[in-house]
C-alpha cells in the first residue's frame, strides 16, 4: 500500500525528517510513537501534502504511484486520509454540505454515481452512530464550537463517510476521556479491514489496547530508529525513551 | 499557505476575466457632451417634464456648481470632468413604443446576453424587470399584473408625466437635492430611473427588479429610484448592473429613496457587478450613489443587502433614518473588491424615534491590490429612547497586498439606548484550506466554500433568485482559469 524510501523532509529551511524508511501493506495497523519534535507531525503532512514541507529527497509509492508531486486533494482522491490533531473551524460552512461533496468527489473518483442530500443522508446515518455523533452536527459549521473530543469525533465520522484507503490518525487520543476514547476506538476499528491500512500516531499505550497494532515504530530526530510488536509500546511505557535510546546505543 | 504556490494560484483564482464586458453597437440620440443650464432645459424637454421638474433641476444646478467634490473617504482616484461627460444617451425609437414587442431586437439581445429575459412569456421566477439602457427606460415587465393589486412600477420618466402629484409630494423629501455634490449633480440632470408605488395593505405580488446597464463610454449614469411603501404594504425589489469595458472611466451617480409608512416593509436588494478595470486598474466604473430608506412610520422596516463586487471605485452608503416609534433598519453587506478596486461602503443608522433597531452585518473580501474599507455611523438622537443597534463588521483579506479598514462611529445622546459594535479582519485559513484539500475538494471549490461560508450571514437575506446569483458571481470572480 504505502512505501517510504529514504524520505528528507524540511520547513523553512529546517530538516525535520532525515532518511525515513517505512513500508506498510495491506490490512496492516502501524503505530508510530516518539518524543515530541521527533517529526511524526510532520511525516503526516509530507505524506498528505501540506505545502509548507518540502520535500528535499526519497520516494514516496502508495499503491505503485509515487504521490511526492501530487497536490493535497489529488494525494486525498487516491484514498489518503489524515485524522489531523487540531481540526480547524469553517465557519459558513455546514458540516453535513462539506462532508457531501467530500464524498461525492471520492464517488466521481470511484466512477460512481454521484448522490443528492437525501440519499446522502441514509449514507451517513449508520456512521453517526458507530462514530459517537449526535445528528445535529451535521447542521452545524465544521467544528465550529466544538469541543476538543467533538473534533476529534467529527474526524472520525469523516473517515468512515469518506472510507479512504490509507488513514493516517494524528494524536487522535490526545484530549479524549475515556469513553471518548473507547467510542473513537470502535469506529477505528469497525472501519479497518483486510483492504486497509491505519498509522496510528500516539503519544500513548492507551490507544493500542483499543486498537491493537501489528508493528510499532519508535521515531527519533526525523528517523524511525526501531520497529517492533505491539510489546514494544509496553516497553515504552515502561522504560520511556530514554530506555529504548540508551538500548539502541 | 506560506508558500509562493498557493499565493499564485490565489492570484489565479480571483483573476477571472469580467464576462458583461462587451458593448451593443446601436444608434443613439445622444446630446452635446457638457454641462450648462440649456443642456438641462434640453433633457427636461426631451422627457416632456412637467414644469416643477424643471426648476428642480436647475435649482439643484446652481447649487452643485457651488459645491465641492467630497474628498474624505479613503479612496484615490483622478477626478472626472464634468463638462467631457454626456449627460443623455438614448437607444434611437423611432416613434413611441406601446409594448415591449417593439423595442429594438438588439437591445432585447443585449439583455438576453446578461441573462435578463426581457419577453414576458419567458417568465422569470415572479420578478418584474425594469430595464434601464444608458440613459432611458426601454421596457418594463408585467405592468398590467401588477396594476390588478394597485401596485405602480414604471421607469421614473413615465411616473413624472403620469403620477406627477406623487413625485412632487416624495421626490427629494429622502434625499435633499443638496445633501451631497454627487445627489446636487444627479438631481440636475438624472434621466431615468424606476418608480414604485405599493398602496396600502398590499403586498407586491411580483419581486420588482431594474436591471441597469451602461453601454455609451462618454456618457454617464444618472438614474434615480423611488419607492413608496404605503401602510401595511410589502415589496421586495432587486437591483442589478453591469457595463461593458472601456479603457476610460464612466460615471455612474445614483439616487435611491424609499419611504415606508406605518407598518410597511422594503427589502432593496443589489447585486452590483460594474466594469471594475483591467488587473492594471485601467477603466471601470466610478461609482457613487447615495441611497437613503425614510422609516416614516411606526413599526415600519427597511432593509438593504448589497453584494458589490465591481466598479473601480464605489463610495456608497445606503442608510436608514429610522422616524417612526419601534421602526427597523438593516444593512447587509458583502463587498469584494479585487486588482486595484477601492471600496469605501457602508451604512447610516438614525436613530430619531423611540425604541428603534438597526442592524449592521458587512463582509468585506480583499484580493489583488485593492483597497476595501467600511464606514459606518450609528447615532441615537436624543428621544431615540431604548434605541438598539448591533454592527459586525469582518474582513477577509486574500493577498498580501490588499487592505482592509474599518472606520465606525457612534454618537449617542441618551442614556437608554445600546449600541454594540464587532469587528474581525482575518487571513483566509491556510490551515483550513488544507483541510477542505485533504477530503479530497479542489483548491477552486474550497476557496468558493470558505467565501460563501463568510458571507453566510448576508446571503441568507437575499431573495432566493438573487442568493443564487450573487453566489454564482462571487464564484465567477474567484475562480480561475478553467471553466
Amino acid at each position: 500500500m504505502l512505501e517510504i524510501k529514504n524520505l528528507k523532509a524540511s520547513t523553512d529551511d529546517k530538516e525535520i525528517l532525515k532518511g525515513l524508511n517505512l513500508i506498510i501493506n495491506k490490512g496492516e495497523v502501524h503505530a508510530i510513537m516518539g518524543t515530541n519534535g521527533s517529526g511524526k507531525s510532520t511525516l503526516s503532512k509530507v505524506l498528505t501534502g501540506h505545502p509548507a514541507y518540502s520535500v528535499d529527497d526519497g520516494e514516496i509509492f502508495f499503491e505503485n504511484t509515487n504521490i511526492k508531486d501530487l497536490s493535497p486533494d489529488e494525494r486525498a482522491q487516491l484514498g489518503i486520509f489524515l485524522a489531523f490533531q487540531y481540526p480547524v473551524e469553517i465557519p459558513g460552512v455546514s458540516n453535513e454540505e462539506f462532508l457531501r461533496i467530500a464524498y461525492n468527489i471520492r464517488q466521481k473518483y470511484k466512477k460512481l454515481e454521484e448522490v443528492n442530500p437525501i440519499q446522502f443522508f441514509d449514507i451517513i446515518k449508520p456512521k453517526l452512530d458507530l462514530s459517537g455523533v449526535n445528528v445535529e452536527f451535521l447542521n452545524r459549521n465544521i467544528n465550529e464550537g466544538f469541543s476538543g473530543g467533538e473534533k476529534k469525533r467529527n474526524e472520525i465520522l469523516q473517515m468512515c463517510v469518506l472510507d479512504p484507503k490509507l488513514a493516517i490518525l494524528d494524536e487522535t487520543d490526545s484530549g479524549l476521556d475515556i469513553d471518548a476514547l473507547k467510542t473513537v476506538s470502535n469506529g477505528i476499528n469497525n472501519f479497518m479491514n483486510k483492504d486497509k491500512s491505519l498509522i496510528l500516531i500516539t503519544h500513548y499505550q492507551r490507544l493500542l489496547d483499543y486498537v491493537k497494532p501489528d508493528f510499532v515504530h519508535i521515531m527519533y530526530n526525523g528517523k524511525i530508529i526501531k520497529t517492533g510488536d505491539a510489546s514494544l509500546a509496553f516497553t515504552l511505557e515502561n522504560e520511556g525513551y530514554e530506555g529504548i535510546l540508551t538500548d539502541i546505543k | 499557505m506560506s508558500t509562493k504556490t498557493t499565493e499564485t494560484s490565489l492570484e489565479n483564482l480571483v483573476n477571472k476575466p469580467y464576462k458583461y464586458g462587451f458593448r451593443t453597437k446601436i444608434e443613439t440620440d445622444t446630446i452635446e457632451k457638457g454641462l450648462n443650464d440649456d443642456v438641462i432645459r434640453l433633457i427636461s424637454q426631451k422627457k416632456m417634464e412637467p414644469s416643477f421638474m424643471l426648476n428642480f433641476r436647475l435649482k439643484a444646478f446652481q447649487k452643485w456648481q457651488n459645491m465641492k467634490e467630497p474628498d474624505w473617504a479613503y479612496i484615490e482616484y483622478s477626478k472626472a470632468n464634468y463638462q467631457s461627460i454626456r449627460y443623455y444617451s438614448a437607444p434611437k425609437k423611432k416613434k413611441k413604443l406601446n409594448s415591449l414587442d417593439e423595442v429594438d431586437p438588439e437591445l432585447i439581445q443585449a439583455f438576453e446576453k446578461l441573462g435578463i429575459s426581457l419577453n414576458e412569456q419567458k417568465k422569470l421566477s415572479n420578478v418584474a424587470i425594469d430595464a434601464v439602457f444608458d440613459s432611458v427606460s426601454i421596457g418594463t415587465t408585467f405592468k398590467e399584473e401588477l396594476a390588478k393589486s394597485g401596485v405602480i412600477f414604471c421607469s421614473i420618466s413615465d411616473a413624472i408625466q403620469t403620477y406627477p402629484e406623487l413625485i412632487q409630494t416624495y421626490l427629494g423629501t429622502v434625499i435633499p437635492y443638496n445633501d451631497n455634490f454627487f445627489t446636487a449633480l444627479n438631481s440636475a440632470v438624472f434621466t431615468d430611473g424606476s418608480f414604485c408605488y405599493i398602496p396600502k395593505n398590499v403586498k407586491c405580488p411580483l419581486e420588482l427588479s431594474t436591471y441597469f446597464r451602461i453601454n455609451d463610454e462618454e456618457s454617464g449614469q444618472f438614474e434615480r429610484t423611488l419607492i413608496i411603501a404605503e401602510e401595511n404594504s410589502n415589496v421586495s425589489y432587486l437591483e442589478g448592473c453591469t457595463a461593458p469595458k472601456y479603457d476610460s472611466n464612466q460615471l455612474h451617480a445614483a439616487i435611491v429613496e424609499l419611504i415606508a409608512l406605518d407598518n410597511a416593509m422594503i427589502k432593496y436588494s443589489t447585486v452590483q457587478n460594474w466594469y471594475s478595470g483591467d488587473e492594471k486598474g485601467k477603466g471601470g466604473i466610478y461609482n457613487f450613489v447615495t441611497k437613503r430608506g425614510l422609516c416614516a412610520g411606526k413599526n415600519s422596516k427597511i432593509s438593504w443587502t448589497q453584494v458589490e463586487t465591481g466598479s473601480a471605485v464605489t463610495w456608497k452608503y445606503p442608510s436608514c433614518i429610522l422616524v417612526g416609534d419601534s421602526s427597523k433598519g438593516e444593512f447587509y453587506s458583502v463587498a469584494l473588491t479585487n486588482n486595484y478596486q477601492q471600496a469605501d461602503t457602508g451604512t447610516k443608522m438614525l436613530h430619531v424615534g423611540k425604541k428603534t433597531r438597526s442592524r449592521i452585518i458587512s463582509k468585506g473580501i480583499s484580493a489583488g491590490h485593492s483597497r476595501n474599507s467600511y464606514r459606518g455611523l450609528v447615532r441615537m438622537y436624543p428621544k431615540a429612547l431604548n434605541s438598539r443597534n448591533y454592527s459586525q463588521c469582518d474582513s477577509l483579506l486574500i493577498s498580501n497586498n490588499s487592505c482592509a479598514s474599518t472606520f465606525p462611529y457612534i454618537k449617542v445622546e441618551n442614556s437608554s439606548s445600546l449600541i454594540e459594535h464587532e469587528a474581525t479582519t482575518s487571513k483566509i485559513g491556510e490551515e483550513q484550506l488544507f483541510y477542505l484539500l485533504q477530503r479530497g475538494i479542489d483548491v477552486e471549490q474550497a476557496i468558493s466554500l470558505l467565501i460563501s461560508g463568510f458571507c453566510r450571514d448576508v446571503f441568507t437575506e437575499l431573495p432566493m433568485e438573487f442568493a443564487l446569483e450573487a453566489d454564482r458571481l462571487l464564484s465567477l470572480k474567484l475562480e480561475g482559469t478553467v471553466g
